[in-house]
């Protein structure tokens, strides 16, 4: 399709034939406000926020959906214009908690700033009847509080056209409206996998994590707790955003001396663990191979993910590795290995994650996670939380000194660090599987048709004269479409890796809230991934069966992969779940 | 199936059967050489056909009774080879059902009780004696009975869309095929081609009958210009405003015009599927269209290849589900795909992305119901009638403070004082006539200095209101006007689907002004928002739900502002409605002190002892007016 | 935000089981077959419970909440049975201040149920409703087309044993 010219503002402005209104201003420069527009993803033109004239049309019309035509005459910003939206932002109010002092969005929520923005002086001017509705607190990881909520739906459409889990929803009509489960159910007793996609979604405090910050500072002001702390690889590619640094800004350095001034005993990294997964994942996919194991091996790393397969593919769990995930893994070994070798006893340690990740919450509390006999990980908090407690304790961020990781467990690879982007497990797989399978080292370390924010990537290598199919899908609705594969039995994968979170890791659940308006122009899954493949380039060692830290818990602790007792401490088991 | 040929043969032996029942029939009789009534389906002749309507209004005041015993009393007499009975649609009188007529004589029995049909079938069907005193009254002249057709509320009437309703038993295709059916879609099938039928359209001057009147033709044009491997025919027929029937009398009394005319648009566009979506609350007319179209399917004029013509064309009921919203064409088709009937945003237009994403037309029922007549009698036929922008026909459902409801057709350019005076037969118990609301929940009041005003669909914008699907409400002197506002505005909020924030929030707001302002609570500012809120609907909302809204508030306060500024500084309702402005008092010179008033207050608000004048203490009084119902002597009165 | 259970145990037969796997079996490979669904599942079970939600969900495999949604959108799907007595209490302004405010809990404690509930038996449910327009009959409750006036607390007992 070509170009249409069209005028927006008086101004002369080319646009791609098909593309919107908002997105041909955005493109010359002008910016129209949004509130419900998630590109791709939700396009309804529900909460008119971004209304614009057009020349010839009887009403104002959503820019987020409306066609930019030849000829076109837009306007953006007339007093009428600018005047409607503070209307609708009134109304928005007018059945809207106001408690903004102590929301959890307060500074964040797009809907605070566009009425900033737009002039709203009085946000009792529509005053009216009001809904009400209980916190629903049931799920593990996070809370919902529909009195905040403005409907306009960003949640439930990426849980049902992002993830396909689809367990929150509109209910009821009109006034009555309300987003929620069936027959009103708790999140937690649906089939919700835990993904934090729709807080990432929400433009208000509607939805947020269940915050374990005050957790933290209790275990760490409790003298008898040995704390150590591991956060995850795609924490230091975003913690940066909540601090001012630019987006795709490495703060690796900084992170690990806030978590030491935090107060910390220990200030490791998952990226460690993630090393130690690929030792054990490795093994399990060659031991599969040459035994004639269930194939295709599918990644275990994501809680959100595995949570889905227990829910909606419960007779394809045979698939999955029996791996931990790395943050499990990382519990397990300090519980046990590093409990040891300090001689302290594992239920005086208290092990704390910081991950991008609201799944993770659920998963330190999943069966057959205790290898030391207590929980291997104590406490999860997100990179939000984190950046959360930074403030709250008084760090002044951008003034900390870049530091490294402590020891043991603080050493890694170029490996265990792209493992938050998508395709990053499988990489670092294949870095390891192809030198164990070949016996020779590689050239070239990068596996480039696995990297790259696409929702499905596939690719074949010969491997020791065997062709190795592999695929990587990231975010839940691609997911899906492997896995009807494979429960058909057309698939022919050997091995398969999945995020929950389209892109990864580094946009999980559990990242620092991105704008909309960024989110919708911006490719930040991309922009976030770039930090941990330039993380990767930059080290010298690259494969995680070369960290020394690695071989060391092999040769004193562990033995070889896949060892009785790694499985032992490094392996578990997946349950069968139903569909809610 | 049927070929042309065949559907010829069936017309022109089903033609002689139900020209019977045309008004002049006699006449048409004695004329013809071969002075006999055509064979039925059944190879039956009968002398008399008497109509029973078997529509829903009819049905509620007992039809399906009549109908019974009128076959019992008729087999008891031996006259069940020489009259038949014949369950109609809607003749359009539905006060007076239910109704009955007796052809080829057209006599019109209105009311009719039960008790009355011995007497009609000993006096009438056997001796030819016309029982007048069961007649409705006004065929009934001094020296002799004239026919329906020159009654008051008949005799302005031009019946298009509703030409077989009351004529023919829906029920029976062959009865449909006596009167021209099929016929069109035969011409268009054999004769000519997509692009012909779409110009006779657009020659027409059809607009729709379902609200905005958009050229039905142009519609049709742009679903035919999009290609796509698939494309849709949809029928509205969730006809929703309160008080408007008129798709529900055509679905129950000429089920088949409709899917007659389904197919031609099919046709026209490129279509092999068609869906109606009717109202559940609709259960004749869904019985009755499920039979038509197993009827249809039965001859092969829905079906592959109808008429040999390769082309295929079918239709699939789906019954909604009681949301208003639906009938907004974008969410009448996200509820056909099985979703809460939500609109969406245009464009994209159906035309190119409708149905399940694919090319669709939507049109209601009263405009399909022209289509087939349109094609047979030609464009200029139908561009003769009415005004300039605004041709043919229209139905409305004439209620409210009116001596003849009930469903009259007129042309478009009729003024409402005719509607209102002469067919509607004026405002009963000598009140004076206020304003009529048209197009229900989403249009406006039309006060009686506009009554001389024709009405079609771009005058009735210029004064604030609009044609919706023509509902027409009478409104008298005893009509508060912020009340009718409130009243549609609480259906409103009802009905929002609440996807878009104007409408979920500012109709509910609009609502909690508009009962502040009924309850003497309301400051002018809240006026000003209340208009504030009306103009941020009608540009900021979604769809037309939310959009026209505001039109009720607007008209009202357009004409009747005076109303609204009584109720808001004066704190009265100067029509007496609004409870919370008036109070009820006792007249000392006519109350007797009978004290049954007083027993029967609900709040004990009534003192007075036996024999003495009562009172009514103000603060207690609900305003329930249950003793101005009780007193005997006229005492109590409000103000 | 409450969980809605139905009070009526689901007490559904293995005809009406099987009459609605025939419908959806019938229905869903159909485009838009939810809506149908769910008309045909109301005309065999007389409501819409989780239970029979969950069936469809399972076999047309479309989340729960969509089709939650959706029966929550249209009016006239119900999520609660109707009992073979409906009774309805006004709650109109003069029944309200002649206490028909108490009638209406009365009822709630007798029947074991809130209001829009049905009794466990089917026998009864229980709404509120708006003035019927017998405002001198004050207190006034509906037992379907019945209309009983001038109640106490006290006449009750009697009136619902005529439906026992």
């Amino acid at each position: 399709m070509g170009n249409v010219n069209l005028k927006i503002n008086g101004l002369n402005v080319t646009a791609p034939a098909g593309s919107t209104i908002l997105e041909a201003a955005q493109a010359a420069g002008i910016k129209i406000p949004t509130l419900c527009y998630l590109k791709e993803i939700n396009e309804i033109g529900a909460c008119r926020m971004c209304v614009v004239e057009v020349k010839g049309a009887r009403n104002l019309v959503a820019s987020c959906v409306h066609p930019v035509a030849e000829g076109m005459e837009v306007q953006t910003n007339t007093p009428k214009l600018l005047d409607s939206r503070r209307r609708t932002l009134e109304l928005l109010l007018s059945n809207h908690d106001k408690k903004c002092l102590s929301c959890v969005r307060s500074g964040q929520c797009e809907l605070q700033e566009l009425c900033q923005e737009l002039g709203v002086t009085d946000e009792n001017y529509f005053e009216g009847e009001t809904t009400h509705y209980e916190l629903d607190e049931s799920a593990v990881h996070m809370v919902r509080d529909n009195n905040k909520c403005i409907l306009c739906r960003r949640c439930s459409a990426v849980c049902e056209k992002v993830q396909s889990v689809g367990v929150i929803g509109p209910n009821n009509r009109g006034f009555a409206t309300f987003i929620g489960s069936p027959f009103e159910m708790g999140l937690g007793d649906t089939s919700c996998v835990g993904c934090g996609q729709c807080i990432a979604a929400c433009p208000t405090g509607a939805l947020y994590e269940k915050s374990n910050i005050d957790d933290v500072l209790a275990a760490i002001a409790d003298e008898t707790k040995h704390v150590v702390v591991q956060p995850a690889p795609s924490v230091r590619a975003a913690l940066g955003e909540e601090f001012g640094y630019p987006m795709g800004t490495d703060v690796e350095g900084k992170m690990a001396a806030a978590l030491r001034r935090i107060g910390f005993d220990k200030v490791f990294d998952t990226n460690f663990s993630a090393d130690l997964t690929i030792m054990e994942e490795a093994h399990e996919f060659l031991d599969r191979v040459k035994n004639k194991g269930v194939l295709p091996l599918m990644t275990s790393c994501s809680p959100g993910w595995v949570k889905y397969c227990e829910h909606y593919y419960p007779d394809q769990l045979d698939h999955l590795s029996s791996c931990k995930s790395p943050q499990q893994m990382f519990g397990a070994i300090t519980k046990t290995y590093y409990a040891e070798k300090m001689n302290i006893a594992p239920e005086d340690i208290v092990c704390v994650s910081v991950m991008p990740c609201t799944a993770k919450k659920f998963e330190i509390q999943r069966e057959d996670q205790d290898a030391g006999g207590v929980p291997d990980v104590d406490i999860s908090i997100t990179t939000r939380e984190l950046a959360r407690l930074i403030r709250k304790v008084g760090i002044n961020f951008r003034s900390l000194p870049d530091e490294g990781f402590d020891d043991p467990l603080g050493e890694s690879t170029g490996a265990g660090v792209i493992f938050g982007a998508t395709g990053g497990v499988m990489e670092a797989a294949l870095r390891t599987a192809v030198e164990e399978l070949t016996g020779e080292t590689l050239e070239k370390v990068e596996f480039t048709e696995v990297r790259g924010t696409e929702g499905i990537k596939e690719a074949v290598y010969n491997v020791a004269g065997m062709d190795v199919k592999v695929a990587v899908a990231s975010g839940l609705s691609n997911a899906k479409i492997i896995m009807d594969k494979i429960r058909a039995k057309e698939a022919d994968y050997h091995f398969v890796e999945i995020m929950c979170c389209p892109g990864g890791c580094v946009n999980g659940g559990g990242q620092p809230q991105v704008h909309a308006d960024v989110r919708n122009f911006e490719d930040v899954k991309a922009i976030r991934a770039k930090v941990l493949y330039d993380n990767d380039a930059a080290k010298t060692l690259r494969k995680s069966h070369e960290n020394p830290s690695i071989k060391r818990v092999y040769s004193e602790y562990l033995g070889e992969p896949g060892s009785e007792k790694a499985h032992h401490i490094l392996h578990t088991t997946y349950v069968k779940r139903t569909v809610n | 199936m049927k070929s042309l040929e065949q559907l010829h043969e069936i017309c022109e032996r089903m033609r002689k059967v139900v020209q019977l029942r045309e008004e002049n029939a006699k006449e048409i009789l004695e004329k013809a050489a071969m002075c006999e009534s055509g064979k039925d389906a059944d190879g039956n002749t009968y002398r008399t056909h008497v109509l029973v309507c078997g529509g829903t209004g009819c049905t509620s005041s007992g039809s399906a009774r009549i109908r019974e015993r009128l076959e019992k009393e008729i087999e008891a007499n031996g006259l069940s080879d020489e009259v038949c009975v014949v369950k109609t649609g809607c003749f359009g009188l539905c006060a007076l059902g239910p109704i009955m007529i007796v052809y080829p004589e057209g006599t019109f029995y209105s009311m009719v009780q039960e008790e009355d049909i011995p007497e009609i079938v000993t006096e009438h069907l056997l001796k030819g004696n016309v029982v007048k005193h069961l007649l409705y009254e006004e065929t009934v002249k001094a020296d002799k009975i004239i026919p329906l057709n020159e009654t008051n509320f008949y005799k302005k009437q031009h019946r298009v869309a509703l030409r077989n309703c009351g004529v023919i038993n829906p029920e029976k295709i062959d009865e449909y095929i006596g009167t021209g059916g099929y016929e069109a879609l035969g011409i268009v099938l054999t004769e000519k081609k997509p692009e012909d039928v779409i110009q006779i359209l657009l020659d027409s001057g059809l607009r729709g009958r379902g609200g905005a009147g958009f050229p039905t033709g142009l519609k049709w044009k742009f679903a035919a210009g999009n290609d796509a491997d698939q494309k849709y025919v949809c029928c509205n027929a969730d006809e929703g405003d309160p008080g408007a029937f008129m798709d529900r009398s055509i679905l129950e009394g000429d089920p088949h015009a409709v899917l007659e005319a389904m197919a031609i648009a099919g046709y026209a566009i490129g279509a092999s599927q068609g869906y109606i979506y009717v109202r559940a609350e609709y259960p004749i007319a869904v019985q009755r269209l499920e039979i038509a179209i197993e009827q249809a399917r039965e001859y092969g004029l829905l079906g592959k290849n109808i008429f040999d013509s390769g082309f295929d064309f079918d239709i699939e009921l789906r019954l909604g589900a009681g949301a208003f919203v639906c009938g907004e064409e974008t969410a009448l088709m996200t509820s056909i795909e099985g979703n809460r009937g939500e609109p969406r945003p245009r464009p994209p237009f159906p035309a190119l992305k409708g149905l399940f994403q694919k090319p669709t037309i939507l049109n209601n029922v009263e405009t399909y119901a022209n289509i087939p007549q349109i094609i047979v009698n030609g464009p200029e036929w139908f561009a003769s009638m009415g005004t300039e922008k605004s041709k043919g026909t229209k139905v409305f459902a004439l209620g409210g403070k009116i001596h003849n409801t009930g469903l009259v057709e007129i042309p478009m350019g009729t003024t409402l004082r005719e509607i209102v005076e002469e067919i509607g037969g004026g405002v009963p118990n000598g009140k004076k006539f206020k304003a009529a609301q048209t197009g229900g929940p989403s249009g406006g009041c039309i006060p009686a200095e506009h009554l001389d005003i024709p009405i079609d669909y771009d005058n009735l914008l210029s004064i604030g209101s609009m044609m919706g699907s023509g509902g027409l409400i009478v409104m008298d002197e005893d009509t508060c006007m912020v009340d009718i506002a409130k009243f549609f505005l609480e259906f409103t909020v009802d009905e929002s689907c609440g996807k878009c924030t104007p409408c979920r929030i500012g109709t509910r707001r609009m609502l909690e002004i508009l009962e502040k302002i009924t309850k003497g609570q309301a400051t002018m500012e809240d006026l000003d928002k209340l208009e504030e809120l009306c103009y941020h609907l009608q540009s900021n909302s979604l769809c037309a739900l939310g959009q026209t809204a505001p039109n009720p508030v607007l008209s009202t306060l357009r004409y009747f502002r005076d109303e609204y500024i009584a109720h808001i500084v004066d704190k009265k309702c100067p029509a007496g409605v609004c409870k919370d402005l008036l109070q009820y008092k006792i007249d000392p010179d006519k109350c007797k002190g009978c004290t049954l008033c007083a027993r029967t207050c609900p709040a004990d608000a009534i003192i007075g002892k036996v024999k003495e004048v009562h009172m009514i203490n103000p603060e207690k009084c609900l305003k329930c007016g249950a003793c101005m119902e009780k007193c005997r002597f006229g005492a109590i009165y409000k103000e | 935000m409450a969980e809605k259970k139905a009070t009526v145990p689901f007490s559904g037969t293995k005809e009406q089981e099987e009459a609605l796997m025939k419908v959806i079996h019938e229905l869903k490979d159909e485009k838009g077959a939810l809506m149908p669904i769910l008309q045909k599942a109301q005309d065999i079970y007389g409501y819409l419970p989780i239970e029979v939600q969950k069936m469809i969900s399972d076999e047309t495999g479309i989340p729960m909440e969509k089709i939650y949604g959706v029966a929550t959108f249209y009016s006239q799907f119900t999520l609660s049975p109707k009992g073979k007595y409906r009774i309805s209490v006004c709650l109109g302004t003069a029944c309200y201040v002649k206490g028909s405010g108490d009638i209406y809990n009365a009822l709630m404690e007798k029947l074991g149920i809130v209001g829009g509930e049905c009794t466990p038996d089917g026998k009864f449910s229980l709404d509120a409703c708006r003035c019927v327009g017998a405002c001198g009959l004050a207190p006034v409750m509906m037992i379907n087309d019945e209309v009983y006036g001038r109640l106490t607390v006290d006449d009750l007992d009697d009136i619902l044993a005529k439906y026992e």
